[in-house]
């Protein structure tokens, strides 16, 4: 599994790619895998706020629905718009095509909070593991 | 079983669609006169020209049509389906001969009174005998599903607080629950408060205390639950629910566990729904008709949809002088051919039959169980009711998940169980075989369950490419919700 | 047992296998408190031949238009049933499935329902269909609260008065809860329309959607054109209501006017009266508001050997996987009673069904003509209509009593829903009233 460098990761499994003030938002190559084909994306709007830990938009698979939650707080100032016609593009580059929204950050405080490369890696092991022992009992 | 869908597919592959066949201005109907619309009786600019795109086929190539789609189908009288909360039991033939009856089938609602006395003491006297079966002082039979049946209820909830003075703002709704339940919560405007099951697969009232407080209207609950376990607490939760002032609402999905074992009345249920498309026999018939009435305690009576029916000087009238009324849910009486199969079902088994109905399906269920424990995971150890759950637990670490095993039982001829579902156990199998099936059709049923755990063993490819012999091989959902079509379009075929 | 097939041998051995001694073991749990007092106080069963006659008896207490002089409408209508209609839905294959939720073993149901979903679309004019509600009064409900989520921010809905006084009921009973959402009456002309002017002046930002009965409840046709310029000025939809769904084989079809949303009861299409029930309500809409719609959708998509093949798609709005953010709790789609209008429209096709309209606006309007002319009464409106009509009788319930005794129910008297139109009727004529009963009609309201 891939966690590329360079970027942050949140306990939801998005990552973020800071450019000074504007955070890139998109979800893990690991969230892709675990949703299945996504079939629709929904996201706000350029100019909308959003708030750390709350939802900003949804992903739908066949048949499951999932929120997408925000990792850091701010405003909207640009969507993918390629990804309502080309959902499949989260499939397929999850890390690239496949971003999401760009955030004018309000509070950049909040990055700390975020994981690295090495810690998100440990974060899905662990998270594994505990899934293997619920099971096992 | 399964050979008629092996010819299907080499013969016949996927029908033609009824647009792609016919010729322009032939048609399967016979009218002797042809009259036209006068320009003063409608002007012309509120005409349309004929439809385009109709079918135009003569009767046996309707009849044709129809009957080939109709051998792409699984059905309770071809096959056993074991579909879980979905109590797929045999549909008697003298329901559907009654209900075809004309002096029940062309019966208008807004026909006088003394036209439709016959269908009201019908619909009284079912109402009647749903009381009784469940322990209730009152019933309506208006809502049109079980869905339907949940909201009504919910609004007769928050009706009834209102006027004690707070609609309150929560309803607490077990994580094994329909998703239907915080569908229709939300219809009514309360907030999910989701209440855990603990590690034998049910609530505890200790649970129900915590989260329980004045701004709770109420608890939703399935007993037996969707696991097919009775709720052991639901005497000690409803305690505790109704000394903060909250009520029982009952979704009675699986009440075909109970009848004559146990009434959601005596257990300090105040409101419930019933399906009677499940419990009650009445064909399901690809997806509805079906019908969800509401039973409620004395205390709640003057909250039920109106109009209600009442006995006067001169037959039954129908009655909307219930100002605390929540209101009118469906158009005129509900799915009244659907309570006519109801009522025709419930007299033909009476009391003795009824309980039995509820035995066998508990023997059935337990016995499904006992035998299979063996070849696939158990998630509780608690005893079952009328249907029981496994997972694909043991199955996983040969790559073979619960959807490759519900597949490959198509090719051995039999429907799929519930699978999914309840969300709280990864990879459920939720098996119902209910009381109308043979012990023959059971063993047969579970030498194909227990085959395919060996298959799955010993070549888990076969398992996981599954089904094999069914008219259409697994279907691309994928593609049919990114690209959506919804219809056939004529400026489409032009264009191949 | 009836429909158990256990014999005492059977049981003991399944017992046997469950290792347990009695049946009553199975169910030991439940508390004795509970179990104790379970006995259901009912009669015995009855054999068929006594069902037969207990429901022989209960249906000769009703009165049908086999035997009365019948001129009903009012949102439920007699019409003609092809025999192919029956026995495409007798077939167990199709009445005793289930929901198509494994595609593989139900594309008899799931190509149905698109074949369904296409007929709807073409009758109304509408891109898309949804696969059924419960009835046209719920579909009404469900259309409002479609418009709802759509134009976010806005909260006042308005009714025709001319909408089915019972559809005006449910939808504020599915409203009643939802704090937000003002309703509001639009008042009739005299005409027996939506009242324009009071709809041109009232309408602003805040109104989600108008809705109007196309035909309304008096059979009257409203101006769709007009209605719709008067909502688009405000970016409010237009929602039509369709009790008579016949008429859109005659008449210029929702969409054709560029309405948001058209909905309406399908009992006309092949589905007997049933005192009302069950039959099915459709929802259709333009194209960009599918993520809305409530209820079932069928998809068309291949296999893995790429045949054509049907499955339920967009499930995700449905309530099994988005639960209490749904668009709606349904779970049925009335699939037999859509299977059986998929049936009626198949068998009719282009010809029959405009031929069939056609047959219901004569015989209506010249009963209607012969009842001005030869009986001398009044038309309460002079809107056109499709195949209902109401017109005034004097002492009108004195009259009705005279018609009772002569086995004829003449129409539906409209006062206990508009005391504005005391000893006003009602009065249906479809293509089963036959001459003679016409004539009795019209004989016996020329008679003092």
């Amino acid at each position: 599994m891939d966690f590329p460098e360079g970027l942050k990761y949140s306990k939801e499994h998005e990552w973020v790619l800071v450019e000074d003030d504007v955070a890139i938002i998109g979800i893990t190559e690991f969230a892709q895998g675990e949703l299945g084909d996504i079939v629709f994306v929904e996201l706000p709007e350029v100019g909308e706020k959003i708030s750390k830990d709350d939802p900003f938009g949804s992903l739908e698979s066949v048949k499951a629905v999932s929120d997408i939650f925000a990792p850091i707080s701010g405003t909207v100032v640009e969507i993918n718009d390629a990804l309502p016609d080309s959902p499949e593009t989260i499939n397929e580059d999850p890390y690239g095509d496949g971003w999401m929204i760009k955030v004018q950050m309000t509070d950049m405080n909040e990055l700390k909070d975020l994981m690295s490369p090495e810690d998100y890696a440990e974060f899905i092991k662990q998270q594994n593991e505990e899934e293997d022992e619920d099971e096992g009992d | 079983m399964s050979e008629c869908f092996q010819k299907s597919k080499g013969q016949l592959p996927t029908p033609q669609l009824i647009f792609e066949t016919g010729s322009a201005g032939r048609s399967g109907f016979f009218w002797p006169d042809n009259p036209k619309t006068k320009p003063e009786w409608i002007p012309a600019r509120f005409l349309r020209d004929d439809i385009p795109g109709f079918p135009e086929l003569g009767e046996l190539e309707v009849m044709r049509h129809f009957t080939r789609l109709s051998h792409l189908n699984y059905s309770i009288e071809g096959q056993f389906y074991p579909l879980g909360s979905c109590t797929m039991k045999y549909n008697p033939k003298i329901n559907e001969v009654v209900a075809r009856l004309t002096g029940l089938s062309l019966l208008h609602p807004l026909a006088p009174l003394p036209l439709i006395q016959g269908a009201l003491e019908l619909l009284r006297g079912l109402e009647r005998m749903l009381a009784e079966i469940c322990g209730m002082d009152h019933v309506t039979l208006q809502p049109a599903a079980g869905a339907q049946g949940e909201m009504t209820g919910l609004m007769m909830v928050r009706a009834y607080l209102s006027a004690r003075g707070n609609p309150r703002r929560k309803i607490l709704i077990p994580d094994t629950a329909h998703g239907t339940n915080p569908a229709s919560s939300t219809l009514c405007s309360y907030e999910v408060v989701q209440v855990p099951s603990n590690d034998r697969g049910i609530i505890e009232a200790k649970k129900v205390k915590e989260v329980m407080d004045e701004e709770v209207a109420g608890l939703m609950i399935t007993n037996p639950n969707t696991f097919g376990i009775f709720e052991q607490d639901i005497q000690a939760i409803a305690e505790i629910i109704h000394e903060k002032g909250g009520l029982i609402y009952m979704d009675g999905a699986n009440l075909n566990a109970l009848m004559g074992i146990a009434k959601p009345g005596d257990m300090g249920v105040d409101l419930l729904h019933m399906n009677l498309h499940k419990t009650f026999s009445t064909p399901h018939g690809g997806g509805g008709p079906g019908a969800g009435p509401v039973g409620v305690k004395g205390f709640l009576q003057d909250y039920l949809p109106v109009p209600r029916i009442i006995q006067g000087a001169e037959g039954y009238e129908l009655s909307e002088d219930f100002p605390k009324s929540v209101g009118r849910v469906r158009s005129f009486f509900g799915n009244f051919g659907i309570l006519v199969r109801a009522y025709s079902y419930i007299i033909s088994l009476g009391s003795d039959g009824l309980e039995e109905a509820s035995r066998m399906a508990l023997l059935n269920a337990n016995y499904v169980r006992s035998r299979l424990k063996e070849h696939y995971h158990v998630p509780y150890s608690e005893p079952c009711l009328h249907e029981c759950v496994f997972t694909d637990r043991l199955q996983q670490k040969h790559g073979v998940h619960t959807i490759d095993i519900a597949k490959r039982l198509l090719d051995y001829g039999f429907h799929p169980p519930t699978i999914y579902f309840p969300l709280v156990v990864s990879g459920a199998i939720m098996i119902e075989p209910t009381e109308t099936e043979s012990p023959e059709t059971l063993d047969a049923f579970i030498d194909a369950l227990i085959s395919i755990a060996r298959e799955a063993k010993e070549s888990p490819s076969l398992v996981k490419s599954a089904p094999h012999t069914t008219p259409v091989g697994r279907l691309d959902e994928t593609r049919a919700a990114r690209n959506l079509i919804l219809r056939w379009n004529p400026s489409k075929e032009d264009g191949k | 047992m009836r429909y158990t097939p256990h014999t005492a041998s059977d049981k003991e051995r399944l017992l046997h296998a469950i290792g347990v001694s009695r049946i009553d073991d199975l169910f030991g749990h439940i508390p004795p408190s509970l179990r104790e007092r379970a006995r259901i106080a009912l009669p015995p069963g009855l054999s068929e031949v006594e069902v037969k006659r207990r429901m022989a008896s209960l249906a000769a207490k009703n009165g049908t238009p086999e035997n009365w002089g019948f001129f009903l409408g009012g949102g439920i209508y007699h019409h003609v049933i092809p025999s192919t209609v029956d026995a495409v839905i007798s077939r167990s294959e199709f009445s005793t499935s289930y929901t198509p939720y494994q595609p593989e073993v139900s594309q008899g149901t799931l190509q149905a329902i698109y074949e369904f979903q296409t007929l709807m679309c073409e009758l109304t004019a509408m891109e898309v269909s949804n696969a059924g509600l419960y009835d046209g009064a719920s579909a009404s409900a469900e259309a409002v609260l479609m418009a709802r989520r759509l134009q976010k921010g806005r909260r006042r809905v308005f009714l025709s008065r001319a909408l089915h006084p019972q559809y005006r009921s449910v939808i504020a009973t599915y409203l009643k809860n939802l704090e937000e959402v003002e309703l509001v009456e639009v008042p009739l002309t005299g005409s027996g329309q939506t009242d324009l002017q009071y709809l041109t002046k009232e309408l602003d930002e805040r109104a989600i959607c108008v809705v109007v009965g196309y035909p309304n409840f008096f059979g009257i046709i409203d101006d769709l054109g007009l209605l719709h310029e008067a909502c688009e000025r405000c970016g409010v939809f237009l929602v039509t209501v369709t009790t008579e769904a016949l008429s859109l084989a005659l008449l210029r079809p929702p969409g054709a006017w560029e309405v948001e949303i058209a909905v309406g009861e399908g009992q006309s299409l092949g589905i007997p009266m049933s005192l009302g029930g069950p039959a099915f309500g459709y929802l259709a809409c333009r194209k960009k508001f599918v993520r809305s719609i409530p209820g079932r959708l069928v998809g068309e998509t291949v296999d893995h050997e790429g045949h054509r093949g049907f499955v339920l798609t967009l499930a995700a709005r449905e309530q099994h996987i988005r639960r209490e953010k749904a668009t709606s709790n349904i779970c049925t789609n009335q699939g037999l009673c859509t299977l059986a209008a998929t049936v009626f429209m198949s068998t009719l096709g282009k010809v029959g069904m405009r031929q069939l309209a056609e047959v219901n606006v004569a015989r209506a309007h010249e009963t209607s003509e012969r009842l001005l002319e030869e009986a001398g009464l009044t038309p309460t409106f002079n809107g056109p209509f499709f195949n209902e009509f109401v017109i005034s009788v004097q002492a009108l319930s004195e009259r009705l009593s005279r018609f009772t005794s002569k086995r004829v129910v003449p129409g539906i008297p409209l006062a206990p829903w508009y005391p504005e139109l005391q000893d006003c009727l009602l009065i249906c004529v479809t293509e089963m009233n036959e001459r003679e009963e016409i004539d009795q009609l019209v004989r016996m309201f020329s008679e003092e």
